[in-house]
């Protein structure tokens, strides 16, 4: 770690100067039940080892056998990427040895992906659209976990022995390759993470991963690299690996630029090599250089035998994908009646399935917006969390909107239940019962309030009665600050004119 | 004989009899499975001092079996055809709960959690296991000389190899230790070791027995099947392993066809109308004389009973052994690397300097591997690495197309191929030892169905000039495993005619406590 | 003509993770010379128009459906291992970084 480099051209002097060339590796894993090869169950957060078989423990004279789903998963993102389905693919073993690979080999797809020639078209923040080049989508197992005990940095290079769980060893993945993405400018950090982030939008619509970044469902390996000008050959990449969430993403794909600029604008050469990204420096430090030594010896997997997807089978699969997300996005945006920037808010802030599930649950298009957008939004903010992760569901948002829409509660009072329902409180309509906030609905004990307000304000209630109705928000306040704010404040306007209409 | 078994007064020597008496027997209730256990256990007390068939012998395990297969069949339960008859399993078939090591010291003392999927068919049918046998180190060798713990001896000459790589299996059944065993055949493991020992080994169609359970030696090669001393015996531990497993990807759904049936059809004689197929590039040059003779006259018994002998030419079958030598070390070079001392079996530290994974894997590895398995895991990176996977690997492949394609054409011709097994018969211990190309000789006449892909079956057809000895091979087409059944039944039962009686009754008696001369004696214990 | 070096020896032992003492490199670099001269002429008729084949049955789309089944239990995962901890299995250090 100590070796970073430290200098850093600027940003935008680097990006004015040379052009970023970016290659993106998402690794999904998929949310089968049982694993790739054998049927041990995927149970996130196990006791360690206690997800494994013979199998995917790799002992000796276990062998694989596909599982059909993984291969499902597959084809559905090969399509929603508009990629070709290959005919026949097949698997082979990539040799290495690391102790978290059970059998010192991956069983991954290597010359013959399943999916290949696709692309998405991604939609940045200003409604621009970027079409990124997929060359291939390839299935491939998961590896163990090591964790790495004693030593002084807690790194992996301190170490002094690691422990090793092979839960996740054979959890199936399906690797998306894009082609170098050219022509970005300033933009590749932004068109990086746009990227990623429409990945996991269609792993979640096609229903084939949770894809939470914050397990390690959906992680991204970014290569880049700069050249002189967009005419120039390509430059020496860099690949940097296991950049975990949507911000790192731009984060890493800015220290690239900054650091390979500086590299070449002190007249060297830009290495080759692995870079790890460190989320709490914001930097990356050089990891293994790639060399020749790097001799995977794939050849054909003899333990499985070829995949040939028919062709009845594939248009099955595509007749059951979901809409695209980002034509869904439109189609909702036309039935909602969002402007252009609300929508891009609403889809920036990962609120669209939020509030198009409370729109099911009976609010309001404008109203359902309005509480993800608003109060949850700031409620979000100050804890540091995305609005999926706050402890409210878009049905209590629902229910919420349904009781100030039957009267039964205010806006101001909507806003005290909606904090008793992420205090844990329970349902909105738990909340009302147990605070004791419904709106106070009794003509009875409201008359009353009314009544004492005119008979202490009389200056006021003279001037209304005389009818000028200006100062008439005088006695509403005096009302609802009787009743402590469980007033319907239009009730209690109706009340306070019939009063002085009756005199 | 000196091992007398408590059972023998009343029904003979148990021993000597096939798997079929035996199963009519213990239906018969002339017998039970305990006492067939027993008597087994007890020979193997006896003699395999002298012939070192086991690694591992089982005898709890075995006579809990045969307990339970008697009480059951008192109790008038309706049990498998083979329920009660012992049978020894080569040592790399993982069998949960006895130690499997498949000849090598880095699996010293490992015990499987689990069992192979043929492992789990023996013991539903009922069927004790007697141990484990030896063999040559992850089946890598044609002698068993390559075990880490030490030779398993020829029957007919303790101064001589079994064949290998399983010749634990096939010298267990020649020494009437067991009357059935598993082998695994790569290359010709069980064909080969039948030959030199007198016994019948089939290998099977590829995917005709599950390998779930198999410790994998080249993937797309190996293949399990029975070390028997009849053909019908063989038939009859076919059909209980083989079939659909939906655990081995590999596995063919096709039913088994009826292989015991073909055998005792075969047992007539008679192959009026049968076409048999004389491989001439499996028949000339480097045969044993002997060996040719032996040949030439089962042709004629053949031709006798009717079968119409042609000669079909395979020419790329000159280039089987090299392709080969390609595709199973580079297969075993990647199956062989989970053994690295981190999940299970040996794990050597090294003496000096820092101790990391990667030091520790690589002093493993190299203390804990053979030299063959070192030379051919070596090999096999060199055919997959980078720049030379076309030249080796890739080309390999294109004559496996070859081979295949020349089987195609002569099975357009005839319903079986013949040859001899083997090219000569047993050679001595340490003979070949530092030649590997010599040894890899041995295997040239089985290599061929393997990388094809079709069965094939070693049936004895008598003793070369010196005495010992040889082997008939019958190969057929994929799937087509009865034809070798009839073909053999037919051949054993002309060939017993003429010799009054199994070939085996010809083996020098073996002497409880013998012990070899020769100079490798002393390697009956792990090195 | 040698064609296996013992460096090239060395090199690929290193790959296969095998220590080898100098007298097996000595050694194994003559073997495999005669060995790889011997098996090399596969490619004398593997010509460009010969299709390879990597499986001996022409087998495609063989499928587990996905249903998950009991898991091995934990101590026999771990009855065989060399050393284990905390129901995972220890492993020396580990130098490289993937």
């Amino acid at each position: 770690m100590s070796t970073a480099t430290t200098t850093l051209v600027d940003y935008d002097e680097a990006v004015a100067r040379f052009d970023p060339v970016i290659g993106i590796e998402v690794h999904v894993e998929l949310g089968t039940r049982s694993k790739m090869f054998c049927s041990a169950p995927t149970e996130f957060g196990a006791e360690p080892n206690t997800q494994v078989t013979p199998v995917s423990l790799g002992l000796p004279g276990a062998l694989p056998v596909l599982n059909r789903t993984a291969v499902e998963s597959a084809i559905k993102i090969g399509l929603a990427l508009n990629c070709q389905i290959a005919e026949v693919c097949r698997f082979a073993r990539k040799n290495y040895f690391y102790p978290d690979v059970p059998k010192n080999f991956q069983t991954s797809q290597y010359d013959e992906p399943i999916a290949f020639d696709g692309y998405l078209d991604v939609d940045l923040e200003d409604g621009t659209v970027v079409r990124v080049e997929i060359e291939r989508a390839h299935m491939e197992e998961d590896a163990g976990k090591n964790t790495h005990v004693g030593g002084a940095t807690g790194r992996i290079h301190g170490a002094e022995y690691s422990l090793v769980d092979y839960n996740r060893a054979g959890i199936p993945l399906v690797e998306i390759v894009t082609r170098p993405i050219t022509g970005l400018g300033d933009r590749a950090p932004e068109v990086a993470r746009a990227y990623v982030q429409a990945l996991r939008d269609i792993f979640r619509a096609l229903d084939v991963s949770e894809a939470r970044m914050e397990r390690g469902n959906v992680r991204a390996d970014v290569n880049l690299s700069l050249r002189a000008t967009p005419e120039s050959p390509l430059g020496t990449r860099t690949e940097t690996k296991n950049v975990n969430s949507f911000r790192s993403i731009e984060r890493a794909v800015r220290y690239e630029v900054s650091r390979q600029a500086a590299v070449l604008d002190a007249g060297g050469t830009v290495i080759q090599e692995t870079r790890h990204w460190h989320e709490d420096t914001g930097t990356t430090t050089s990891g293994r250089v790639k060399s020749d030594a790097e001799d995977y010896r794939y050849f054909p997997e003899p333990d499985l035998v070829p995949v040939a997807p028919s062709r009845e089978w594939v248009e099955e699969i595509r007749a059951t994908l979901p809409e695209s997300p980002p034509i869904r996005r439109r189609r909702l945006q036309a039935e909602w009646g969002y402007a252009d920037a609300e929508m891009r808010d609403v889809v920036n802030a990962g609120a669209v399935e939020l509030i198009e599930a409370t729109i099911v649950a009976g609010a309001a298009a404008t109203a359902a917006r309005k509480w993800w957008m608003g109060e949850l939004a700031r409620t979000a903010n100050t804890e540091g969390v995305e609005l999926a992760e706050l402890p409210v569901t878009p049905e209590q948002i629902g229910e919420l909107q349904r009781l100030v829409d039957s009267g039964r509660i205010n806006d101001k009072l909507a806003r005290q239940v909606l904090a008793g329902v992420l205090a844990g409180e329970g349902s909105p309509a738990e909340v009302v019962a147990s605070r004791g906030l419904e709106v106070v609905s009794d003509d009875g004990a409201l008359l009353a309030a009314v009544d004492e307000a005119l008979a202490a304000q009389p200056d006021i209630a003279a001037k209304v009665r005389g009818g000028n109705l200006g100062p008439v928000g005088a006695i509403i306040g005096a009302v609802m600050k009787a009743t402590r704010g469980q007033a319907d404040a239009g009730r209690v306007r109706e009340l306070v004119l019939e009063r002085i209409a009756q005199d | 004989m000196t091992a007398q078994t408590p059972a023998a007064g009343r029904t003979g020597d148990l021993t000597r009899r096939s798997a079929a008496d035996l199963a009519a027997a213990l239906r018969a209730g002339e017998v039970t499975s305990v006492e067939v256990t027993q008597a087994h256990l007890d020979r193997i007390a006896a003699v395999d001092g002298a012939v070192h068939a086991f690694l591992h012998v089982s005898a709890d395990d075995a006579l809990a079996t045969a307990r339970d297969v008697d009480a059951r069949r008192a109790a008038g339960e309706d049990l498998h055809p083979l329920a009660g008859v012992p049978i020894a399993v080569k040592d790399v078939v993982v069998t949960k709960g006895l130690p499997t090591t498949a000849g090598s010291k880095i699996l010293e003392g490992w015990v499987p959690p689990y069992d192979a999927t043929l492992v789990e068919r023996l013991r539903a049918a009922g069927m004790p296991i007697l141990g484990k046998t030896n063999m040559d180190e992850f089946a890598m060798g044609s002698s068993t000389e390559h075990s880490a713990y030490g030779n398993t001896h020829n029957p007919w000459d303790l101064d001589r190899i079994p064949g290998g790589s399983g010749g634990g299996s096939a010298a267990a059944v020649a020494s009437f230790q067991a009357p059935l065993a598993i082998g695994t055949d790569t290359g010709g493991s069980i064909r080969q070791p039948g030959a030199v020992t007198g016994t019948v080994g089939v290998k099977p169609t590829y995917g005709g027995v599950s390998r779930y359970g198999l410790i994998a030696l080249a993937s797309s090669l190996d293949q399990a099947g029975p070390v028997t001393r009849t053909v019908l015996d063989s038939a009859l531990l076919h059909e209980v392993i083989g079939g659909h497993d939906p655990r081995d990807s590999t596995s063919l759904t096709d039913p088994l066809p009826d292989l015991v049936a073909a055998a005792r059809a075969g047992q007539g004689g008679d192959l009026t109308g049968v076409r048999v197929g004389i491989v001439d590039e499996l028949n000339g040059e480097g045969y044993q004389e002997g060996v040719r003779a032996r040949f030439d006259e089962s042709i004629a018994l053949l031709a006798a009973a009717g079968a119409e002998v042609v000669h079909v030419s395979c020419p790329h079958f000159d280039y089987a052994l090299a392709a080969y030598y390609l595709i199973l070390p580079s297969e075993a070079s990647s199956n062989l690397a989970k053994f690295d001392g981190m999940r299970f079996g040996l794990r050597v530290v090294p003496t000096e300097g820092s101790i990391t994974a990667e030091r520790v894997m690589g002093a493993t590895r190299g203390q804990g591997f053979g030299d063959e398995v070192k030379r051919r895991i070596i090999l096999g990176t060199y055919a997959l690495s980078a720049g030379y996977y076309d030249a080796y690997y890739g080309s390999a492949q294109k004559v496996r197309t070859l081979i295949q394609q020349d089987f195609a054409a002569a099975f357009e011709q005839v319903d079986v191929l013949v040859s001899p097994t083997a090219p000569t018969t047993a050679f001595r211990l340490g003979e070949k030892l530092d030649d590997p190309i010599a040894m890899y000789l041995n295997d040239i006449a089985t290599i061929p169905a393997n990388l094809a892909g079709i069965p094939g079956m070693s049936v004895p057809n008598g003793v070369s000039d010196d005495g010992l000895p040889v082997g008939f091979q019958i190969l057929a087409p994929a799937r087509a495993d009865d034809r070798l059944y009839r073909v053999g039944a037919a051949l054993e039962a002309l060939l017993e005619k003429q010799w009054g009686g199994p070939l085996l009754d010809r083996a020098p008696e073996l002497v409880a406590g013998h012990e070899p001369t020769h100079a490798l004696q002393t390697e009956g214990t792990p090195r | 003509m040698s064609t296996i070096s013992r460096e090239e020896v060395a090199r690929l032992a290193a790959l296969a993770r095998i220590d080898l003492t100098e007298s097996e490199l000595n050694r194994l670099a003559g073997e495999l010379d005669v060995i790889v001269e011997s098996v090399a002429k596969v490619s004398e008729i593997a010509t460009a128009d010969v299709p390879a084949t990597s499986h001996p049955m022409p087998l495609t789309n063989v499928y587990r459906e996905d249903v998950p089944t009991e898991p091995l239990p934990v101590q026999d995962v771990l009855a065989g291992a060399p050393a284990a901890a905390g129901g995972r299995f220890l492993v020396p250090q580990i130098l490289e970084e993937d």
